[in-house]
């Protein structure tokens, strides 16, 4: 590698260490509201994806287990995965299944009762009664349930493409990606009108 | 320095991750504003490690005179 490391190339540490602590205690679930909102703010107020090359330590982790591990084909994708459509279409998919997990959030906070479980995929629910959430509001742990249901579906979908095609495959369809690359389309439409060539 | 016969050509559905950057040897690629990767063609010396960690598999290596 061609420079020394730096802190930021060690965030798969913390990526790891969420997906560990989500499974003896849902509610740290609210922690992964960091990998949300840092990369949104970079973008928003930075103009930049810093996040995706620097801090994301799920991309760190992918590349970890696919290079270093040799755990990855290491095979191109197929050319859908990073065509605008499917990439606009997964991040709207993902966008309605965040707003339901959102509304079920709210219906648990105005008196319906608490579902304890994670949903994988959005299809499988599996048990999750062995952290003790007693002591917050159902709805926090309802909102904590969903979240750690949604991180752990993109994980598993980010490790099926690792294996199956490049390590950091993932990044092709992550909607944060998808979502701070069309932040800084428009926030620097000017730039890309006066440049010309990044338009795609 | 002379500039080498082959050069990385960044394709059109770039997502700007940045995978490139991290392993050129030369400091080559930038990610434009967080839209597309862009290769400084006076420094780039065609030695292909961003397409081989390309998530997306768009970028190639050209002979310097098709890279316009």
């Amino acid at each position: 590698m061609k420079q020394n490391r730096k802190w930021y190339d060690y965030l798969w540490i913390a990526e790891l260490t969420y997906l560990i602590l989500g499974l003896f205690n849902i509610l740290f679930a609210w922690l992964g509201m960091l990998f949300f909102c840092i990369p949104l703010l970079i973008a928003i107020f930075g103009g930049s994806k810093a996040y995706c090359s620097r801090y994301c330590g799920r991309g760190q982790l992918l590349e970890l287990l696919g290079r270093k591990l040799k755990l990855s084909r290491n095979a191109a994708p197929p050319r859908f995965l990073r065509h605008p459509i499917f990439r606009c279409g997964f991040l709207a998919f993902f966008m309605v299944m965040f707003s339901l997990m959102l509304l079920s959030t709210y219906r648990v906070f105005t008196g319906a009762p608490l579902s304890e479980a994670v949903t994988l995929r959005w299809m499988f629910r599996l048990p999750w009664q062995w952290a003790d959430v007693s002591f917050a509001a159902p709805w926090i742990a309802q909102f904590a349930f969903g979240f750690f249901g949604v991180m752990l579906t993109s994980t598993i979908l980010g490790l099926v493409t690792m294996v199956l095609f490049r390590p950091r495959s993932w990044c092709v369809y992550c909607p944060m990606g998808t979502m701070t690359q069309g932040i800084c389309r428009i926030r620097n439409r000017k730039e890309m009108k006066d440049d010309g060539r990044a338009c795609t | 320095m002379p500039l080498s016969l082959r050069i990385s050509r960044i394709g059109k559905e770039c997502v700007a991750c940045g995978c490139c950057v991290r392993v050129c040897p030369v400091n080559a690629i930038q990610i434009f504003r967080g839209i597309t990767a862009r290769v400084d063609e006076k420094k780039c010396v065609g030695c292909g490690k961003c397409a081989e960690v390309c998530p997306a598999a768009v970028i190639e290596i050209v002979k310097r005179n098709d890279a316009q």
